[in-house]
């Protein structure tokens, strides 16, 4: 195994550590081991989108739990990534709702646009490509997730777009990209009619 | 068709606040206390008479699986669980009510607290809905700023606690007991049941898992009535449902109607029909991605409810309604869904985790052709093996897409497979 | 009582039991790999499917499923032929079937069930899965590919073992048992994970490639590298001990054994004394049996019989111990030794110096007190006990002495006797622990013992025993852990001083001749005036100083008895033969004895084992344990304030044989992370 990139060590910062406590605070004190999923949340946001051991060690130590445990739940879970990821994770969801509505395409537009497949990272690491399953977001396909936020009904034209204005270094407005504001039908509300002028 | 006065999800689209006003306008939060002070009991009976049932899948009558929690306090916490780990394949309606009318799960999680005795909800939320998560958040926060949950909820005198718990991306977790591991720091692998959640869940605790649909309705039909909720579908499937429509058709989108409304009828009404028009229709899967496809003819007529879809070996499941026109690669389809459940599969158990990538591996070459036509037959053998053999329901989930595929569509695999062993002797 | 029908006939079986372990009392046999009576129910496996009814129409996983009343079970339905052949070809279709090269073979439950279970063909045309393989120390071999997850390892390491550090990482087809971080396991029971796994995914890595089961005599003995006297089956080939393996016992080792016991037999095969040897101008040179006697004679003869001292050391059979002892008597001394770590123990009961709870009465106690010991390291198997009594009632644990990590928590109440002064004066806040405690035991090791002030804490530890209500009718709290095979025994047959004072250089303190059997621990340094004559099985550090060198047997080369730390008395039995000119010891001394003119009257093991009855009665019940009368020991004569410290620093080293044992030295480098350190430093 490669471990160059591993740190030697890790901690939470004073912001990370104070939004531990608050998390800590969500269980009961001997079931510590429940914030698991979200300490290794914070640590990898602290560490630039990927959980080194070492973070991981110290997220066991906060909680009590065995390491092992701990790297158990790391490699179960599809949002951890255990090794370095670009700036900007970009994750295609390719399972049948959205590869029936033109996921393939959008795959190979964002493959074309930052010149790397799927767990890869783009050269100038801006962009970390992953093909993900189901991100429950259907009647809006094709759609991906850049960082935290969904990017809805997208086509060629609009996944181009988005791409380029984070590689300028704005952040474009996630949700759908064909007009809609959520998951009503595009052309013309069927149902609450007179309810949503609010 | 259902009215607009009869929706219960009148943000679903989020067209107005999501906040605790906008809740409030629309009347959530209204008379809760009142409702708290009818009692336990009340509440469950008149969910039971509504005829709710589960709306994550599987369709269990709400109002008995709560009377399985423990009737006096055991001296150790109760829990409701809230599922909001939505995951299922085509499914996407949890996700609007969390984001567009998080109060009504909130209000949803105190009175249905109420009707089971649980002294606390934890919210599990898949953790990829991070807008989602933080909308909830926020309206957990501010109920509780409201007086509305916590020591004295709603000035009821009943103490009652509300956390919202993110996952980290394991569609397993959907399943009660793997999500119950994971909120207890674990993997996301299935429990042995017995014991049942309700005698030893969360903890070790008398917990009860509800989807969040079947949550975030209770307040309304608490309010309205169980009389009124169960005027809408048909017998032993009544109430309104939030149904997610995808795939081949004009307008994909979700929509609250009444159950057992017609599978055509919603697809036309409110999706803008299948495309290019009804007769371009070849298959549906109307229940999310576990449940087995439907052929046109079927769909013609099929109502959209729990009973009518199990008579068609179907299941109204999450009641998203996949929709594949005639251009469809129903082979390629279903073996997309097969990579889905071999990537989920949590490995525990022997027949999934080593037969859901079999099935992948065959379907991957029923795809190309590249295949004998006694595999089919293998491959279905194959599904059975899976099929009631597993801890949790992953195994039948991952079955069955392919025996609907077969069942339905069988001469179509079987000519690709002849078409392909022609060219292959051609060119030999 | 819960009535239920199995295969048509109806039976009572106890409540709370499951499905399978009813089956079993019917008499139907249901094969399993995730199963395992000692661990915790994983149900993953789903071999174990069997139908029932009333439940829905499908089968049932019945190592989960609780008998109910009225239940009726059907164990070969079809629907549970089919399920079985369904699991079995799934198992097999990432295993490699690589059985002809895979050490497995032939003890095999994957091999066996699916020759039992399967239809003997498999209809996968896909590419198989690889797994990489892991490294997790010097014991345990991984070949994962042939994994088929049933996660026993990981259920021992974690449950048993008490380390965490083994798991399963990814998931689905993905999922691989593993450290993670490459690491040699740390626990001292660890190889027992290559007994657990049902395939060869974990086998023997000192064991690699050396035979195949069906190649191997195997011998039903007992364990002399620790007090416990675990019991093992000894597989030989030839002259040689191949491996060593757990013998299932469940009143001392269950079914696990420590990687010391398992794996020290490597060093069975090197440096053997495998002929005489008789000091000459200095140098050690080879000889005959007659020539050894002779040389010894010649001494014996000028030499006053008050002047001869005899230490047995750890490994000592009894029956050598009661021929050296009378032989000694004949000469004239009472210079003798058992205790050869210094310990001062009295021997006027033998409630005093045993382990009167019992192992597996570990496991009704409620509150234990550790003083001078370290369990994990001097009795492995026996700190399983302790950990599951943790485990299953919550044992609570105080400990008096160098801390450590035990696998289980407890409570650090000081160093040294003077917080037992404290416990006893009720000054000290365990005190009330014990006090409320319903089966209280305490736990004196060899570290409170190899003291000048021993007598004073054995005194000071019976009478917290007395006021704590620790010895009642039904049950003796009090317990002493031994770390040598030989010593209770040795205690059972007077192998000690006649001054119980006196301590093991007292004894050797001017003599002029001094007899080791198979002593290799005591400091050599004090016998530098003397005539050594060292009778044992490897050149260690006795066969360096000695005159006379007498080849002697190891434990798997005789047939010998050996008390365990709980007093009971075992035989082992003899697997293979010595090497060489080697011979089984009591008759080197039974010999020795007719050369020297004061001929021992026994000249059949049978005789002699008589003798050893007319000495103690104890000898003529073996494997039983006989409850012994709290009688009185310990001297009231006050503690000193020094710490009590451990024994046992490197558990893999610890006596000739596991000092000779290449394993043993891979263990100490690898795991411990040192190099030459022996057991008994410090």
């Amino acid at each position: 195994m490669n471990i160059s990139y591993q740190p030697e060590i890790f901690e939470f910062n004073t912001e990370q550590c104070l939004k531990v406590k608050k998390i800590l605070a969500c269980y009961p004190q001997d079931r510590k081991a429940s914030a698991v999923l979200p300490l290794l949340d914070l640590a990898q946001r602290q560490s630039g989108g990927w959980l080194p051991r070492a973070a991981m060690d110290h997220v066991a130590e906060i909680l009590e739990m065995a390491k092992i445990r701990v790297y158990e739940v790391a490699t179960f879970y599809t949002m951890f990534n255990l090794e370095p990821v670009g700036e900007h994770v970009v994750q295609i969801c390719t399972t049948t709702p959205c590869e029936l509505r033109g996921a393939g395409s959008i795959m190979k537009t964002v493959r074309e646009e930052i010149g790397v497949g799927p767990g890869e990272t783009s050269k100038d690491g801006k962009f970390t490509l992953l093909e993900v399953e189901c991100l429950g977001a259907c009647v809006n396909a094709p759609m991906m997730q850049i960082g935290d936020y969904y990017y809805e009904d997208l086509d060629e034209i609009s996944t181009r777009k988005i791409l380029q204005a984070f590689r300028r270094g704005e952040t474009p407005d996630p949700g759908p990209q064909n007009g809609r504001k959520g998951s009503e039908p595009v052309e013309g509300l069927t149902t609450l009619t007179h309810l949503t002028r609010g | 068709m259902l009215q607009d006065k009869d929706r219960i999800f009148t943000n679903l689209y989020g067209f107005q606040d999501w906040g605790i006003e906008g809740a409030r306008k629309r009347g959530d939060w209204s008379g809760t206390r009142e409702l708290i002070d009818k009692g336990r009991d009340w509440i469950c009976e008149e969910i039971k008479s509504s005829g709710l049932r589960g709306r994550g899948g599987a369709g269990f009558p709400t109002g008995v699986k709560w009377t399985f929690m423990p009737k006096e306090p055991t001296g150790q916490p109760h829990y409701l669980v809230v599922n909001a780990d939505e995951g299922e394949p085509g499914t996407c309606k949890d996700r609007d009510m969390m984001r567009n009318d998080p109060h009504k799960l909130v209000e949803g999680c105190l009175l249905a607290g109420a009707g089971m005795g649980a002294n606390a909800a934890y919210i599990y939320i898949r953790g990829e809905f991070y807008t989602e998560a933080e909308h909830l958040q926020t309206a957990i926060e501010q109920a509780y700023n409201a007086g509305l949950l916590g020591k004295n909820a709603c000035g009821s005198g009943m103490e009652f606690d509300v956390y919202l718990h993110r996952g980290a991306g394991a569609y397993i977790c959907g399943e009660e007991m793997a999500l119950i591991e994971s909120l207890e720091g674990k993997k996301g692998q299935p429990r042995l049941k017995p014991p049942f959640p309700a005698m030893m869940g969360l903890y070790g605790c008398p917990t009860t898992v509800n989807n969040v649909e079947t949550i975030a309705v209770v307040p309304t039909i608490l309010r309205r009535g169980a009389g009124w909720f169960s005027s809408f579908g048909r017998e032993n499937n009544t109430g309104t449902k939030v149904f997610c429509i995808s795939g081949h058709v004009n307008h994909p989108c979700n929509v609250e109607e009444s159950l057992s409304i017609p599978l055509k009828e919603l697809i036309e009404k409110h999706a803008g029909g299948v495309r290019g028009g009804w007769d371009n229709l070849k298959a549906i899967i109307p229940g999310g991605s576990s449940v087995p496809m439907l052929p046109k003819t079927i769909c013609e007529e099929v109502l959209m409810d729990y009973d009518s879809l199990r008579e068609q070996h179907s299941g109204l499941g999450t009641a998203a309604v996949i929709v594949m026109d005639k251009s469809t690669d129903l082979v390629a389809a279903i073996a997309r869904l097969s990579k889905f459940y071999k990537h989920e599969s949590c490995g525990q158990c022997t027949p999934c985790r080593e037969g859901t990538g079999w099935m992948w591996r065959v379907m991957e070459r029923l795809v190309t052709g590249d295949a004998e036509i006694e595999e089919i037959d293998m491959l279905l053998e194959v599904s059975k093996q899976i099929e009631g053999h597993t801890i949790c329901a992953l195994g039948d989930a991952a079955a069955w897409p392919i025996q609907g595929l077969m069942r339905h569509f069988r001469d179509e695999v079987e000519n690709r497979i002849r078409t392909k062993s022609r060219e292959n002797f051609k060119a030999a | 009582m819960a009535k239920v029908t199995i295969d048509g006939k109806e039976l009572e079986v106890p409540d709370g039991i499951t499905v399978l372990q009813a089956c079993e009392l019917a008499g139907k046999e249901i094969p399993r790999f995730c199963y395992h009576e000692r661990l915790s129910v994983a149900g993953n496996c789903r071999m174990c499917l069997v139908e029932v009814s009333p439940g829905p129409p499908k089968p049932a996983a019945s190592c989960a499923l609780p008998v109910g009343d009225g239940m009726k079970v059907k164990t070969s339905s079809p629907m549970v032929k089919k399920a079985r052949e369904g699991v079995m070809e799934f198992l097999l279709i990432n295993h490699p079937l690589d059985c002809p090269i895979c050490d497995q073979g032939g003890e095999c439950d994957l091999q066996d069930q699916s020759m039992a279970y399967g239809v003997g063909e498999s209809r996968f045309r896909e590419n198989k899965r690889a797994v990489p393989d892991k490294n997790i120390g010097p014991l345990v071999k991984t070949q994962m590919t042939r994994c088929i997850q049933c996660t026993r390892c990981v259920r021992f390491i974690t449950e048993v073992a008490g380390v965490e550090e083994l798991g399963a990482t990814g998931r689905g087809e993905n999922m691989e048992i593993t450290t993670y971080v490459e690491k040699a396991l740390s626990s001292e029971l660890s190889a027992n994970i290559v007994d657990l796994c049902p395939v060869g995914a974990l086998t023997s890595k000192p064991y690699a490639f050396n035979a195949r089961p069906w190649e191997l005599s195997r011998t039903e003995s007992v364990d002399a590298m620790d007090a416990i006297g675990s019991n093992i089956r000894i597989d030989s080939r030839g002259r040689e001990v191949m491996r060593v393996l757990p013998l299932q016992n469940d009143e001392i080792n269950e079914e696990w054994i420590s990687d010391k016991t398992r794996y020290a037999c490597d060093g069975l095969r090197r440096q053997r004394l495998d002929t005489p040897y008789v000091r000459r101008a200095g140098k050690l040179e080879p000889a005959s049996w007659d020539e050894a006697f002779a040389a010894i004679k010649q001494r014996v003869n000028v030499i006053d019989g008050k002047k001869i001292a005899a230490i047995a050391g750890d490994q000592a059979d009894c029956e050598s111990m009661v021929a050296l002892k009378d032989l000694m008597i004949k000469l004239g001394s009472t210079n003798i030794d058992c205790r050869q770590d210094g310990a001062l123990i009295d021997t006027k009961s033998r409630s005093g110096y045993i382990f009167n709870t019992t192992i597996a009465g570990i496991e009704e106690s409620d509150v234990c007190l550790l003083i001078g010991t370290n369990p994990r390291l001097e009795a492995p198997v026996l700190n399983s006990r302790l950990r599951k009594s943790w485990m299953t009632t919550g044992l609570k644990v105080g400990m008096i002495g160098m801390g450590y990590d035990l696998t289980y928590p407890y409570e650090q109440l000081g160093a040294g006797p003077q917080t037992l002064q404290e416990i006893n004066q009720g000054k000290n806040s365990f005190r009330k622990y014990l006090d409320n405690a319903e089966k209280p035991m305490l736990v004196l090791g060899q570290g409170a013992l190899v003291r000048e002030d021993a007598f004073a804490v054995l005194h000071l530890a019976r009478e917290i025993a007395d006021q704590t209500g620790m010895v009642t009718e039904n049950w003796n709290g009090f317990n002493v852990l031994h770390t040598a095979a030989a010593r209770v025994g040795g205690l059972d047959v007077g192998f000690v001083p006649s001054n119980p004072n006196m301590s093991v250089s007292d004894v050797v303190a001017g003599a002029e001749m001094v007899y080791l059997l198979a002593a290799d621990e005591i400091s050599m340094g004090q016998l530098s005036s003397s005539f050594v004559i060292y009778q044992g099985h490897h050149g260690d550090a006795g066969a360096h100083v000695a005159d006379v060198i007498l080849p002697g047997a190891a434990y798997t080369e005789k047939s010998a008895t050996f008390v365990n730390t709980e007093g009971r008395v075992q035989r082992g039995t003899k697997a293979v033969f010595p090497p060489g000119n080697a011979r089984e010891d009591w008759t080197i001394i039974r010999a020795l004895s007719d050369h020297l003119g004061h001929c021992l009257s026994y000249d059949s093991v049978g005789a002699l084992r008589e003798r050893m009855i007319e000495i103690n009665d104890i000898f003529s019940m073996p494997n039983q344990i006989i409850p012994s009368r709290w009688g009185s020991f310990g001297a009231d004569t006050g503690v000193s304030a020094k710490p009590f410290l451990n024994p046992i620093v490197n558990f893999y080293m610890t006596d000739p044989i596991s000092r000779a044992s290449e394993t043993m030295a891979n263990c100490t480098r690898d795991i411990l992370g040192t190099e030459d350190k022996t057991g008994t430093d410090g």
